[in-house]
């Protein structure tokens, strides 16, 4: 015969277990208070677009080449680049204008993907909100360029990837103009052998001619 | 010691030296009596709401504490201010009055439940002579006045002409008249132990210690066992406060009475809620857990009033407990359990109690009365709790 009632009983011991239990628990509490305690974001976490730069001087060590891939494959299209031109009116390979709209902007990531040069990746940055209603939300190039080393301070995994990409791909392109004036110089050797051989050999034909 | 003393006999010495002290400008007799009166008066109802403003903030803490949450805890240190937020915030609220109410009804609702909650304070022996009005027949002043709160919560119904507003109110009447009657029976045994309808002469009769440690309250006694948890749950019931929050219950009747009620009535009707649980808590502190009476023979330095307050708050802690705990109760469920469970073992209580005091209240009476109530309380409990027992499910169809 079971005790009427002992159920409740066991009722009031669990939360009184949770009650007494996280004052001795701090694991128990999973609030975060947001304003003074920031949530540590997971690596992969993302946000927003931002353009990686190299070195100090921004506008200098900009990576974006001006290609446009991304305004092209942007699904809400809120990327808007104008390529910069020198004073003779001839294209340079850096924009003049890059903004991003990140009121329209989703998050897709595609723009990271496509982009051939390591130059767009994701942000981590969440605080974005502003009073002022269309502004502030669109990021032009200043607000959107940051350091390869902030970079690196957000995704270290992704960003160490993304320097051994492009060191890999110096690497190739010394080996590859290494191996191309090697291949100038010897054919040039080879020409100058045979003019040489050639101009050794030049009495001959006319003999030859005439056992013809 | 000293210390203890001057606390003990602190509140009537104030009031005292005060009354002296205008006597002594030549205020006349009549003019100081009712200046006494109105300072107990505003100290009572001061308390009380001081009370009021803790207790709606700890609530909130402790609920939050059992579900591993911190409560509020941004306005002042530890949210202590919150009350005073939530105050301002309730008093700037625009007053809406539906366009169809009875706005009479509508506007007396909250101040009917509020008289009745303030009044029933009177009776209660706050400390060693502290009893704000001493009458002969206290516990029934204390419930005849309490059954007002009754009426204004179905004017709050009715008034609103809002059928959830009516439907709450008919479940609220339902189901308080219902408990009234356990209540008013388990109060009734303390009183035919106690031979008296005095607050103060049934504390006074709780105040021995048996082999000089064991407090004389009556909860340590079988009936009084039972008559004390049989009140907590009717007291429940009558406050409206959870597992029994039917009335208000906002999954099925939107707030029930409070409906429409917004901003400073919203506010009065939840002071009222508060104000009628203390002074229920407090009744249940004077009939079962000895008033202002001390624990411990060497603990009665410390001031009666003191005791009878930490008595309260511990009660209303546990009512908060329970409602961390219990699920709200289905509407027939309430009924049965009142009516065939609660009704029955107030009975047996009262049976208990006949046969201790006429067994010598001794040994033999302990295990009389202890037969008493036990028996009908696992006859009854078996017989409520067997169609709930967990058992495999049958597959009708799919076999």
């Amino acid at each position: 015969m079971n005790i009427p009632g002992s159920g409740i009983v066991k009722g009031m011991v669990v939360t009184a277990r949770n009650m007494l239990g996280s004052y001795v628990d701090k694991e128990r509490l999973t609030t975060e208070q947001y304003p003074e305690e920031r949530p540590k974001l997971p690596e992969n976490s993302r946000s927003f677009p931002f353009l990686v730069y190299d070195g100090s001087d921004p506008e200098a060590g900009m990576r974006c080449v001006s290609c446009k891939i991304c305004e092209k494959e942007c699904p809400p299209q809120c990327i808007y680049i104008v390529q910069d031109r020198d004073a003779a009116g001839k294209a340079l390979k850096r924009p003049k204008v890059f903004d991003i709209d990140i009121a329209v902007c989703m998050s897709c990531q595609i723009c990271v993907e496509v982009c051939p040069f390591e130059s767009i990746r994701m942000d981590t940055a969440y605080e974005l909100s502003s009073y002022d209603r269309f502004g502030s939300l669109v990021l032009d190039k200043s607000a959107l360029l940051k350091s390869n080393e902030y970079y690196h301070s957000i995704h270290p995994t992704e960003a160490a990837e993304t320097d051994g990409r492009i060191e890999a791909d110096r690497l190739k392109k010394e080996a590859a103009a290494a191996a191309k004036a090697a291949a100038a110089k010897k054919a040039a050797e080879e020409k100058a052998a045979k003019a040489a051989a050639e101009a050794a050999t030049a009495p001959e034909p006319p003999k030859t001619e005439v056992q013809a | 010691m000293k210390f203890f003393d001057l606390l003990e006999t602190a509140p009537s010495d104030l009031l005292k030296w005060f009354v002296n002290l205008l006597a002594g400008y030549g205020v006349p007799a009549w003019l100081l009596a009712v200046i006494s009166a109105v300072i107990i008066i505003g100290t009572v109802i001061g308390v009380f709401l001081g009370l009021f403003a803790l207790c709606s903030v700890m609530e909130r803490k402790i609920l939050a504490r059992v579900q591993n949450r911190y409560g509020p805890n941004r306005v002042g240190p530890f949210g202590l201010f919150q009350p005073v937020a939530d105050g301002i915030k309730m008093i700037t609220k625009e007053d809406l009055v539906p366009r169809s109410a009875d706005k009479i009804v509508h506007f007396l609702a909250p101040v009917v439940m509020m008289i009745p909650a303030l009044m029933v304070l009177a009776i209660l022996p706050y400390g060693r002579g502290m009893v704000p009005a001493e009458l002969d027949a206290g516990i029934l002043y204390f419930f005849a006045v309490g059954a007002g709160t009754e009426v204004a919560v179905f004017m709050a119904g009715w008034g609103s002409n809002n059928k959830y507003s009516v439907m709450g109110a008919m479940r609220a009447i339902a189901q308080m008249v219902s408990y009234e009657l356990p209540l008013i029976i388990s109060a009734v045994v303390v009183a035919m132990i106690a031979g008296s309808l005095s607050p103060a002469a049934i504390v006074e009769a709780q105040g021995t210690f048996a082999f000089g440690f064991i407090p004389g309250w009556y909860v340590l006694t079988p009936w009084g066992f039972v008559a004390c948890i049989l009140f907590y749950i009717a007291a429940l019931a009558e406050s409206n406060r959870s597992p029994f929050d039917l009335p208000e219950g906002e999954s099925e009747l939107v707030a029930g009475h409070l409906t429409e009620y917004s901003g400073f009535k919203y506010a009065t009707f939840f002071m009222a809620e508060y104000v009628g649980m203390f002074a229920i808590c407090g009744l249940l502190v004077t009939l079962f857990l000895g008033g202002w009476q001390a624990p411990l023979p060497f603990l009665t330095i410390v001031p009666s009033w003191c005791w009878f307050f930490g008595k309260v708050a511990f009660v209303a802690f546990t009512m908060i407990w329970v409602r961390a705990t219990l699920p709200r109760l289905r509407i027939d469920h309430l009924m049965t359990f009142a009516w065939k469970f609660m009704l029955p073992m107030s009975f047996a209580a009262f049976l208990a109690a006949a046969a201790w005091h006429y067994a010598g209240r001794g040994p033999l009476a302990w295990a009389l009365s202890a037969v008493i109530v036990g028996v009908p309380y696992f006859i009854l409990g078996n017989h409520f709790t067997a169609k709930f027992a967990v058992s495999n499910r049958r597959y009708q169809f799919s076999e």
